[in-house]
């Protein structure tokens, strides 16, 4: 394919428009040049013989005439070994790496190579003469923790035959490791590095299959009343300050899959040195490593330029699929989804498209489906299986769920985690509103008594309304312990001290033991007959339960503090 | 060579356009009008249709005119020499001093790299005890004020100026009230502090368009300090006018609005300025305080509710003192181990007391049964 030359004809914003001879394609990466230095862009429309092309860098100097070199290639990211414990920007740069090279600021024009040319163990697991398809691998390397697998691209076409491999041994990652040949005769080098168009979603898997297996996140209302699939989708939407990100953090901590992917898009620069400083120090609960050696973080905070924003979470996601295809579990999270939409906004603005609600580009949803849909449960052709799980913040304008990109996020994804200002004003966390929630996955207790113990706390709710309007006296005693259980289900269950290192992350199992002394408390009727009996026994059960949940299992103390709830409450049942 | 043009094609709100080659984006232009030259920047190519942004608005500006493009972006002076003076939004004096054109500095530079930045853990001492106290301002924080129009934001600006252990105050002044400028300037002559105090004040009789390069005179310049070595601290106020004067263009540019007539990029302009606070590893920091009305006391109104998404945390100034509930230093927990040992308790403990005495307050206005820790807290 020959590649095109351009100039500069207009620069509106962040578009400029290029006139072009030769032929172009629409997405097609481009280079401007600009007195010495040479800003990225990419083509998003083509009108008249004109080219639009959005440019990821600021465009001031930039001016008529300028000349811009194509690449033939659409915006791709290099997948390989040594992606993970890096932290990139928006377009695959290793941000580390820019500040040694240009210090304090992020100059523009400057890229640098995405991975390292480092050495890695290679083992062959294909021979000479054996067939690939595109998704196929070749070859292995330890990577950390997990064996990488060396693929042919996921963009190949037909059916290929290796010519020669390399043998077992220390090779460099851009080194030619395979020599693969097709039926007519023609050649293709490979080294351990392919590269993906982001926007293309990576295939080269069997089947995609129900994610049926929970995410556990060690939060108990999200995986006991809300929970996650591996391989499902769910958004977190909450006004600022409703702890969106802190929950995220948490998650990224605890999960328990094996690759996590942060994409912080368009937020503070402040929350990623955070993780930066923090993960490295802290110890993935699972391996026993640094929960570095398990991360990728894709950093384009808000006052990077806006359309590498839009990039950002595009090149997450194909990094997260890149690692599914080796049979892992990948868990990607996007903080904030809304800052991501907004680049598309500003974006279809410059090309004066027609806006849709809110100024919002008319494709905004099927953008937002688009990317979410990239998450799943796959399983691959040796019959392993590999998950992307997609969990997205969404800052809705003024707190307010009705808007655009929270409502398109709710059509798409499995479930719902909204935080309100209310419950976190109170101090209680996480300050997920379980009413207004939903999941449709299944979680780790079953799905009848889930529901049961929901049913107190949407009808306890409905009583507190009430009592606000006619007071205690006005309540029956019945309505009264109904309120009381929801009221309890709340402080004891759903709400968790973060402070206290047992009750910030609870095991499975351990919610499991706790979720059956609940459910126990919620179906017992009690022999109770005023309501100051009611109310001093739920704060004396209350506070047992809780002292309770700060006791270790390891303590000896653990046994004592379980039948202090059990003997209590048991003593009055009726 | 640099080519004059004399012949304007239209003239729309603040914006002129002109047909020239060679014209670079963000360029500056000098504009000579009866009136005398003005200057104006580059914001669109189209061809050989160069839009401009006239700083001084398109009033009075005829067909006629020449303009001349300078080839370079809007820059500022830097130097010590800014120390003690008072600039208006385009960088001129605004006090009787000469006009600084030595070592001039790009405005809007790039942002910096998030893994050269570092975790904070400096606090700032401003005498206030609101601030110090219960939600303490720390180095490279962005904070912003929300407040309403006829709070004492501006004096409580100004006694932090005054007050705030740091070594250099840049005051960014948007659309203020004549009288409000020339109050910080006495309040600050008068104290002495003007010596340590770097000025851009846009009134709002001022152009428009100077109001919006205000943040940005004013972030270049403290910036280039903290390379220095110097703990900096940017007020800026007020971030709504600010906000306003970027519709006000954006309606005039065509474009399409988003929220009640917002740009769509409010979030993305808003980020950019405030990111800028940031903490150098083995130099300076700049600190950013900046005031937000809210307009009809509506924190979901957009600006407030873009700015609360891009600070780290808000102060609530209502009634005259900052609210202890609702206001929130995000970083505050960073610093305050540090401060004293038992700063953290104190804290609480008053907190809960105040929450106590309010709830009393209530009770007592709603005439329900007091007990004697009520009448105790009411005293």
């Amino acid at each position: 394919m020959s590649v095109s030359k351009g100039h500069v004809t207009g620069v509106n914003g962040n578009m400029v428009n290029v006139a072009f001879d030769g032929q172009v394609i629409k997405n097609e990466v481009g280079y401007i040049s600009v007195g010495g230095t040479r800003l990225k862009s990419e083509i998003i429309r083509i009108t008249d013989g004109i080219a639009s092309m959005q440019v990821y860098e600021m465009t001031g100097g930039i001016k008529v005439g300028d000349e811009v070199d194509f690449t033939g290639e659409m915006l791709s990211v290099e997948l390989g070994p040594g992606l993970l414990t890096q932290v990139f920007d928006g377009l695959q740069n290793p941000l580390p790496e820019l500040a040694e090279k240009c210090g304090f600021f992020l100059e523009r024009g400057v890229y640098v190579k995405p991975l390292p040319d480092k050495e890695w163990d290679f083992t062959p697991v294909k021979q000479v003469g054996d067939r690939l398809v595109a998704g196929d691998y070749f070859g292995t390397v330890p990577e950390g923790l997990f064996t990488h697998r060396i693929t042919v691209p996921f963009t190949l076409q037909g059916e290929w035959k290796v010519k020669s491999i390399a043998d077992k041994g220390m090779h460099r990652a851009h080194e030619t490791v395979c020599v693969i040949e097709d039926s007519n005769g023609n050649t293709k080098d490979l080294s351990m590095i392919i590269t993906q168009p982001v926007k293309v979603a990576i295939g080269g898997y069997q089947e995609r299959v129900l994610p049926d297996e929970p995410m556990v996140t060690r939060i108990r209302v999200i995986d006991t009343f809300l929970p996650v699939a591996k391989g499902g989708t769910y958004c977190t939407p909450g006004p600022f300050g409703a702890g969106k990100t802190v929950l995220q953090h948490l998650t990224s901590k605890n999960a328990d899959v094996d690759i996590v992917i942060i994409a912080a898009c368009g937020e503070r620069a402040g929350e990623v040195v955070e993780i930066l400083k923090e993960f490295p120090e802290l110890t993935d609960p699972k391996t026993g490593k640094s929960l570095m050696e398990r991360t990728i973080i894709i950093c384009n905070t808000s006052s990077m330029p806006v359309a590498a924003r839009e990039a950002s979470v595009y090149t997450a996601v194909t990094m997260a699929e890149y690692y599914r295809n080796m049979g892992l579990d990948v868990l990607l999270l996007a903080d904030s989804t809304s800052r991501w939409a907004q680049a598309m906004r500003e974006m279809s603005g410059r090309l004066e498209e027609i806006p849709g609600d809110e100024a919002f580009p008319a494709y905004l949803e099927s953008r937002i489906a688009g990317f979410y849909e990239r998450a799943g449960k796959v399983r691959l052709r040796d019959g392993s299986f590999g998950s992307v799980t997609i969990g997205g913040t969404v800052s809705p304008a003024g707190g307010n769920f009705e808007e655009p990109v929270t409502q398109a996020t709710l059509k798409v994804v499995g479930a719902f985690h909204g935080l309100s200002r209310e419950r976190s004003d109170a101090r209680k966390y996480p300050a997920i509103d379980s009413l207004d929630s939903w999941s449709k996955y299944n979680g780790i207790i079953e799905k009848g008594k889930v529901e049961e113990a929901y049913s107190f706390l949407r009808r306890g709710n409905e009583v507190s309304q009430m009592m606000k309007v006619v007071g205690e006296e006005g309540t029956s005693l019945e309505d009264y312990i109904v309120y009381q259980k929801g009221e309890f289900i709340d402080s004891v269950y759903l709400q968790q001290n973060s402070f206290d290192p047992v009750d910030s992350m609870v095991s499975v199992d351990r919610q499991r033991l706790s979720f059956s002394v609940l459910y126990d408390i919620l179906t017992s009727s009690f022999n109770l007959s005023v309501k100051k009996d009611v109310r001093a026994f739920f704060n004396e059960l209350r506070q047992r339960f809780l002292d309770w949940n700060s006791t270790a299992e390891s303590d000896s103390a653990f046994e004592e503090r379980k039948n202090a709830v059990v003997s209590f409450y048991q003593e009055r049942r009726k | 060579m640099q080519k004059v043009y004399t012949k304007i094609e239209s003239i729309v709100g603040n914006v002129i356009t002109v047909r020239a080659e060679g014209v670079r984006n963000q360029d500056l232009a000098e504009i000579t009008t009866r009136e005398g030259t003005g200057y104006a920047n580059v914001i669109k190519l189209d061809g050989d249709k160069v839009s401009l942004q006239v700083f001084k608005g398109g009033q009075g500006v005829s067909t006629g005119d020449s303009v001349r493009f300078l080839g370079v972006p809007m820059r500022v002076s830097f130097s010590d020499d800014l120390l003690g003076r008072i600039f208006d939004g385009a960088g001129k004096p605004r006090d009787n001093g000469p006009e600084l054109t030595e070592n001039m500095i790009d405005i809007g530079g790039p942002s910096v790299n998030p893994s050269k930045r570092i975790t904070p853990d400096k606090m700032i001492r401003t005498g206030i005890p609101m601030i110090d106290v219960f939600n303490t301002l720390v180095e490279s924080q962005k904070l912003p004020i929300f407040s309403i129009s006829g709070e004492p934001y501006n004096e409580l600006l100004a006694r932090i100026a005054m007050q705030a252990d740091v070594d250099i105050i840049v005051l960014g002044g948007m659309g203020l009230k004549y009288d409000d400028y020339l109050f910080f300037r006495n309040q600050l002559e008068a104290s002495g502090a003007m010596s340590r105090t770097i000025m851009f004040i846009h009134t709002a009789s001022d152009p428009t368009v100077e109001c919006t390069l205000v943040p940005d005179l004013s972030l270049a310049v403290a910036e280039r300090f903290a390379l220095q070595g110097k703990k900096v601290l940017v007020l800026l106020t007020d971030m709504t006018n600010f906000c306003d004067a970027e519709k006000e263009m954006a309606i005039t540019m065509d474009q399409v609005p988003s929220n009640r007539g917002y740009p769509g990029d409010l979030y993305s302009t808003l980020a950019s300025r405030y990111e800028k606070a940031v903490s150098f590893e083995g130099a300076g920091s700049v600190t950013i305080l900046g005031v937000t009305t809210m307009p009809g006391d509506d924190v979901t109104h957009p600006v407030p509710d873009n700015t609360g998404y891009i600070t780290e945390g808000q102060y609530y100034l209502r009634n005259g003192r900052i609210e202890p509930f609702g206001s929130l230093s995000r970083l505050k927990q960073n610093v305050n181990k540090s401060t004293r040992s038992d700063h953290r308790s104190l804290m609480d403990a008053m907190i809960k007391l105040y929450a106590a005495y309010k709830d009393s307050l209530e009770k007592r206005s709603m005439g329900f049964m007091m007990s004697d820790w009520d009448e105790k807290l009411l005293k």
